[in-house]
């Protein structure tokens, strides 16, 4: 099992590596440096020296790839590459427009976007399941049939709906809690509450159903029938075994965005004002900040990979044909 | 001529999937094997509904892409001079609706403007009051009777929409029956969307139906338009993510190896990036690129235009992993099938056994695949035009519509409007573009539909 | 003595009305089992599932009653149902790889039953899993109970599954094709199992077969049933004795064996017909040789011709005709029939055949790396064929007989070159095939063909019959223009016995039968000379796999095929084999000619294969005790 894990992570380091210059590419080599500069200081009244200076404060007015002027190990390290992109692999994120260091910026940011995706996860986990479990156990009557047709139609409505016609009705109607903002501590519940409620009926629809699906899978096979001709309750039935099979194909959906969760929620944190990483992202894409978008590009493959091992390691735990072999 | 087609990119490419898929349903008509799960969807009332329902916004959608532009008045010594303005089909059948702008915001079927302005009235006397429409209700002498003409306009257009779906429902009705498809759902389905049409029609040349936005446009004109949008977000990335995804799909999970290696490492490397991210990286690198280089478009219109294929074409490279995968491990169950095993022992070539054997035994995963994400699609460019890595915020679109109406949120009172057609017309198209690729899943999955074998 | 179970008149249909179940009525007794016999798709196992009330979505009881010690099941509230399931009734099923929840370790699934009939909770049922595991035969119980199912070998997992059922010391025992998906040996086990539980505790057992063999061994009584209705009732020696209904005569004519060799075997012409099929008239009539016009026109009433055995036939309504068609019957049966030592006889002489082998296979390993660790290295080898040597002379068939995983599929693979030998020699007409580029290899193609065993898996669902008979020709270049393919293809249907339109239609539209004889024309289609049939009526019923065997002896003597016929149906190495090589674990423990090796085996393996094989004699076993009986 040691061996299996070890050869999940060492696996991980090319996806990496392929990541990074996929990043590299993108940002580097679609469009030179220069562009970036043209387009950041406007067409029309650019000079040479201004795209300079731009590429300078930027640290992008090396070669890319071979420094040939530099001696020694310059030639590589004193490159675009080496400074911008490989350097990632050591948390070295450089700095945002506005002259701070990307690093820190994701330490601080890091809390509120938790703060808000660590509950959302939990309970719409639960939430999600708990209805996906009500739907099998009354599969094929009316309650369920009603229960399909509404996932269908939350999961028809879009995403910024919610949000706005929570924020409306919630805050804007009833008062009950401010429109939006951020506070650390217990005073922050009040800020967290809608987003998080927002976040869980966002996706009740399709997950819902999604889970369902796997509920009945499982519900169809024939082990659910022996234990029924145990003479087992359709609800002994539900929890002991069907449940407990489902964990596995539930786990490769659910266990691989927990890592992701730092990242917080693009949409959540812009309308509400958290100053998480979501906010922190979506702000860095409108001011065409390349090294935040880029930074971030980075940390969120490097969090998935993270997932796609922790996967693995939670298969371990629910399946014991992985555990045992 | 007083005009010229325009051929925009994305109308291009409109035009290759339908050909597309006229092609493969003549196809198809003549397999019986192949129509066999069609007659399933074709059972299905709702799938039915909802089929009607897409049909109409594809209509819209169609005839908005059938694009050109008109010839001005004055010529230019002897050649003619088009209107840098790039028209469609649709613009001009709705043209009073694109034309009749209001000063500003207008809540729906309003005679007056939603905010007082300084009028001075016939003595020269200035006063605040909600100055009225331009053309909203104009006809009308007195404000007060707005209600009973809405009414009697609304009966009215009602009327004669049932009467044009009544001529529609009876000749259609034996046809329908013939093919034992479901009549009575379709016929009410019919008759209703025909009512709600021609009422619409009817108050829509007299009010602005969903209101007025910010420069006093048309809602209910924005909230057709923003049909195009949608479909084509919906489609056109379909020609992307299925050659990919259906050829290093097929080859990984039937050559395995080294191939299956290559293509999983670059399936996983694509996969980890959080999709929302890959996409604004492109995104904001495909700005700079069109931002650099502005000597390629002659028309606002075609800057826009490529802005959107390009779009489509990063969904479809950062989505087309999912159904690589799937295809990867249907190939891999294929494979071991002993058919193939029988093709391999005639010494069939593997360009022959991938093509006739496994791609027609894939064909349904596609096809689900490809009903399922389009409804995500279209979800999808309403989010990203809000994070700003959307369609161009010229193009009209859900996105840029609540994009726009949202910045009015604070407002007081709301305008609510904007918002609202966006998100109804948004939920009726996704609605009808779930609930089929529901239809469509549960007739193609061999799970649901084992062919009772009579040993 | 009362029944223990008594079934009348139950009906259970589809949602639409089909009936899949239609009026069946028995009973069993206590210490006694009823077997119910009858081909795929008769219904048998949704009687089982009617009577534990576990239908299927889709599917429900729709009449009649069935009464438990007395207590109707059907009119019991669905908590009293779940005291009754698992306690009084229990039941077991065919696949016990599939029956058992894999992350739950097999005590816990024992304890789940105990816990609920038993009343024993905790770590006191613990004890008593071991002692359940221990009784049906699963060595150093007290560990294994801690094991998940995936540990478990199949046999072992039907063992467990016994024991699962045996846990609330149940009246009635329902075993439902408890054997059908074992190997020979291990079915030999269960059964004696199934048979040790039985006299341990007086229990009743409704068993559910297809297989003659198993009932032979097993059963009691015997129902046996057609499209949905009993068609006949008798104990086992009467039925052995003097099968009644046309199609369980039939039945036992279609069973291949030694003494049929040199005539062909009395299949049972078309098919089953599907639930709701039939509607009017004997549901057998279109496929009986005795029906008259009265069978299509009226269903025959249930007739009780003796003491505890009734048939549900026209012929039997009249007892005069009873008397003179039994007479028939019994020449027609052919059990010790004159072909018998003829046929042997004239096979046993010519077994020394003078022509150069086909196909001749020298010390052909087939090796698989077994890879593990970080780096996936190879840490050693599956010998999945290890050192096999054989041959085929012309117009010969040679069976190769072995249990799943013994590597006889593996070997038919690798002689075709579609797994790649590890090494050894493949000498075929002449022509060394191992180690040939793909492109010579092709032009070697045609010669050997295989047939495959799924007739489900084995035909393109996407393509016409004619494409498919004409992908081989096309890779081949066999044919100049497609209008002498097509006429092939005709000529083919016409070899396979499926009409010359049949081409036009694609597969699903055929039954298992049809499909294998397509499967069959393809691979005729490219004129080989050897063909390799794996397991090829092995998923086909007994009626339908007299069809296929006919044929492919047919083709045989036409064509002067030869055939590597693998399989672990010893009755059908008998029938068409006239040399045998017994395979285990990768290697030929011992070949001969079918005579030699079937009637005096010398390998321990080979005997124990063959005592392992239910016998169809007629004979009461001496392990049966008919003190069950009346």
């Amino acid at each position: 099992m040691l061996a299996y894990l070890l050869r999940r992570i060492l696996y991980a380091v090319p996806i990496l590596i392929g990541v990074n210059l996929l990043t590299f590419a993108l940002f580097f080599v679609v469009n030179t440096p220069d562009d970036m500069a043209r387009m950041q200081l406007g067409i029309k009244r650019v000079t040479p020296e201004a795209i300079e200076k731009w590429k300078q404060q930027r640290g992008y007015d090396k070669p890319l790839l071979v420094n040939s002027s530099a001696g020694g190990a310059g030639k590589i390290t004193d490159t675009i590459f080496w400074q911008k992109s490989a350097s990632m692999f050591v948390f070295d994120f450089g700095y945002s427009d506005d002259g701070r260091s990307i690093a820190r910026e994701i330490a601080t940011r890091m809390g509120p976007s938790l703060a808000i995706a660590l509950p959302t996860f939990l309970i719409g986990l639960i939430a999600y399941v708990g209805f996906a479990l009500l739907m099998t156990l009354f599969r094929a009557t009316a309650l369920d049939i009603a229960g399909v047709a509404l996932c269908v139609l939350l999961m028809s409505i879009s995403g910024l709906f919610y949000i706005i016609g929570g924020q409306f009705l919630v805050s804007k109607l009833w008062h009950l809690v401010p429109i939006s903002g951020y506070d650390g501590g217990m005073g922050g519940f009040k800020f967290v509450a809608l987003p998080i409620a927002i976040g869980v009926a966002g996706s009740i629809g399709s997950s819902s159903r999604w889970y369902r699906t796997i509920f009945l899978e499982e519900a169809g096979k024939d082990y659910v029938r022996t234990a029924r001709a145990k003479g087992l309750s359709e609800l002994r039935v539900l929890f002991r075994h069907v449940l407990k099979n489902a964990m596995i194909p539930i786990l490769t959906g659910v266990v691989v965005v927990i890592p992701l969760l730092f990242m917080g929620s693009l949409l959540t944190e812009s309308f509400f004002g958290i100053p998480g990483l979501g906010s922190y992202t979506i702000d860095a894409i409108n001011a065409q900040d390349f090294s935040v978008v880029r930074a971030m590009v980075f940390l969120g493959s490097l969090l998935y990979i993270v997932g796609l091992i922790l996967t693995d390691i939670s298969y371990t735990m629910v399946d014991p044909r992985v555990r045992l072999s | 001529m007083s005009f010229m087609p325009v051929v925009l990119w994305s109308d291009a490419l409109m035009f290759l999937l339908i050909a597309t898929g006229s092609a493969t349903a003549w196809y198809i008509r003549r397999r019986e094997h192949l129509l066999l799960p069609w007659r399933r969807v074709a059972q299905n009332a709702t799938a039915m509904v909802s089929l009607l329902v897409l049909a109409l916004f594809l209509l819209a959608g169609l005839l908005d892409t059938l694009h050109y532009r008109a010839a001005l008045p004055q010529s230019n010594g002897g050649g003619k001079v088009y209107s840098p303005e790039v028209l469609s089909v649709f613009d001009k059948l709705v043209e009073p609706l694109r034309l009749q702008t209001e000063k500003t915001y207008s809540a729906p079927f309003a005679v007056t403007l939603y905010a007082k302005e300084s009028i001075s009235d016939a003595q020269g006397n200035v006063l605040r009051d909600y100055p009225r429409l331009r053309y909203g209700g104009a006809h009308l002498a007195d404000a007060a009777q707005r209600d009973g003409d809405v009414l009697k306009r609304a009966l009215l257009g009602a009327l004669g929409g049932l009467l044009a779906g009544l001529l529609v429902a009876l000749a259609g009705r034996r046809w329908l029956a013939r093919r034992s498809l479901p009549l009575r759902p379709l016929l009410s389905a019919t008759l209703i969307s025909a009512a709600l049409l021609g009422a619409t029609a009817s108050l829509a040349a007299a009010y602005h139906v969903l209101g007025t936005d910010k420069v006093g446009q048309d809602v209910l004109y924005l909230s057709l338009k923003s049909i195009r949008t949608g479909l084509i977000i919906g489609t056109v990335t379909t020609l992307v993510t299925l050659p990919l995804a259906l050829l290093l799909g097929i080859a990984a999970g039937y050559f395995r190896g080294w191939v299956d290696d290559a293509i999983q490492y670059v399936y996983t490397v694509l996969s980890s990036i959080p999709s929302v991210l890959l996409i604004a990286a492109a995104v904001l690198m495909m700005q700079v690129t069109i931002e650099t280089h502005p000597e390629w478009f002659d028309t606002a219109a075609s800057r826009a235009d490529l802005r959107l294929v390009f779009l489509c074409l990063i969904l479809g490279v950062t989505s087309w992993t999912g159904l690589c995968r799937l295809l990867r491990g249907e190939t891999l169950k294929l494979r071991e099938m002993e058919y193939i095993q029988a093709a391999q022992s005639f010494g069939v070539s593997s360009l022959r056994i991938l093509t006739r054997h496994i791609v027609p035994n894939v064909m349904h995963i596609i096809l689900i695949a490809l009903v399922m994400d389009f409804s995500a699609l279209v979800l999808a460019e309403a989010v990203l035009s809000y994070v700003g890595v959307g369609v161009d915020p010229s193009m009209i679109s859900f996105g840029t519509m609540i994009n726009a109406a949202r910045l009015e949120m604070g407002r007081e009172p709301m305008v609510w409007w904007a918002l609202a057609a966006a998100f109804g017309f948004m939920l009726v198209l996704v609605l009808a573009a779930n609930l089929f690729a529901d239809a469509v899943r549960d007739a193609f999955d061999p799970r649901l539909n084992r062919t009772e074998g009579a040993a | 003595m009362g029944d223990i179970l008594n079934v009348s008149g139950l009906v259970t249909q589809l949602r639409n009305g089909t009936r899949i179940v239609d009026d069946i009525s028995f009973g069993i007794r206590a210490g006694e089992t009823f077997a119910l016999l009858g081909e795929s798709g008769c219904g048998k196992s949704m009687t089982a599932l009617s009577l534990m009330r576990l239908l299927p979505d889709g599917v429900m009881h729709a009449g009649g009653a069935a009464q438990m010690e007395g207590v109707d099941l059907f009119g019991l509230r669905e908590r009293e149902m779940r005291e009754v399931r698992g306690g009084r009734m229990a039941m077991i099923f065919q696949e016990p790889g599939l029956s058992l929840n894999p992350v739950l370790t097999v005590g816990q699934q024992i304890a789940e039953a105990l816990a609920l009939h038993q009343g024993l909770h905790g770590t006191a049922a613990q004890p008593r899993c071991a002692e359940l595991l221990a009784q049906v035969g699963i060595p150093d119980a007290a560990r294994r109970v801690a094991e998940y199912p995936f540990q478990f070998s199949g046999g072992m997992k039907q063992r467990v599954m016994i024991a699962m059922a045996l846990a609330g010391q149940p009246k009635l025992l329902i075993a439902d094709e408890p054997t059908t998906a074992l190997d020979v040996t291990i079915q030999a086990q269960v059964l004696q199992l199934l048979r040790d539980a039985q006299d341990g505790s007086g229990m009743a057992m409704l068993l559910i077969t297809h297989d003659l063999g198993v009932v032979a061994e097993n059963a009691h009584r015997v129902g046996v049933m057609y499209a949905g209705q009993i068609v006949e009732q008798a104990s086992r020696a009467q039925l052995f004795a003097e099968p009644l209904h046309p199609y369980t005569q039939k039945l036992f004519a279609a069973l291949p064996d030694a003494a049929r060799r040199n005539q062909p075997l009395a299949a049972i012409p078309g098919n089953v017909p599907p639930p709701g099929g039939i509607t009017q008239g004997c549901r057998f009539a279109p496929r009986c040789d005795r029906a008259w016009a009265l069978c299509s026109e009226q269903a025959p009433e249930w007739t009780v011709v003796g003491e505890g055995q009734g048939v549900r036939c026209h012929l039997y309504q009249e007892p005069g005709i009873r008397i003179q068609d039994s007479g028939v019957k019994g020449e027609e049966r052919g059990h010790p029939s004159p072909a018998c030592g003829r046929g042997a006889g004239g096979e046993g002489g010519s077994t020394l055949n003078p022509q150069s082998p086909l196909l001749q296979v020298s010390d052909l390993h087939v090796h698989f790396p077994i890879r593990k660790g970080v780096l996936q290295r190879t840490v050693g080898q599956v010998k999945a064929v290890d050192g096999v040597s054989l041959e085929i002379p012309r117009g010969r068939t040679l069976a190769l007989v072995g249990e799943s995983g013994c590597g006889k599929t593996t070997l038919g693979k690798a002689l075709l070159q579609l797994i790649p030998p590890t090494a050894g020699s493949v000498h075929f007409a002449g022509r060394e095939l191992t180690g040939l580029a793909v492109r010579e290899l092709r032009t070697r193609r045609a010669a050997m063909q295989m047939v495959f065993q799924d007739p489900y898996a084995s035909l393109n669902p996407k393509m016409r019959v004619a494409e498919i008979l004409e992908e081989g020709m096309a890779a081949l270049n066999i044919g100049n223009d497609s209008a002498a393919r097509q006429t092939h293809i005709d000529t083919l249907l016409d070899q396979v016995g499926l009409a010359r339109n049949a081409k036009w239609r694609y597969p699903h539209e055929f039954s298992g039968g049809q499909r294998q004889r397509i499967a069959i024309a393809r691979a005729l289609a490219v004129s080989p000379q050897l063909l390799i049939c794996d397991e090829p009526t092995s998923a086909l019923d007994v009626s339908v796999q007299a069809q296929i065997l006919n044929l492919l002896k047919a083709l045989q003597r036409e064509l002067n095929l030869s055939y590597l016929f693998i399989t672990h149906n010893l009755a059908v190495v008998e029938y068409i084999a006239h040399e045998v090589c017994v395979m285990y674990l990768g290697r030929i423990v011992e070949r001969g000619t079918a005579e030699e090796v079937l009637r005096s085996p010398g390998h321990p393996y080979t005997q124990a294969l063959l005592s392992a094989v239910p016998r169809i004699d007629g004979e009461g076993r001496s392990h049966l005790h008919d003190d069950g009986l009346g």
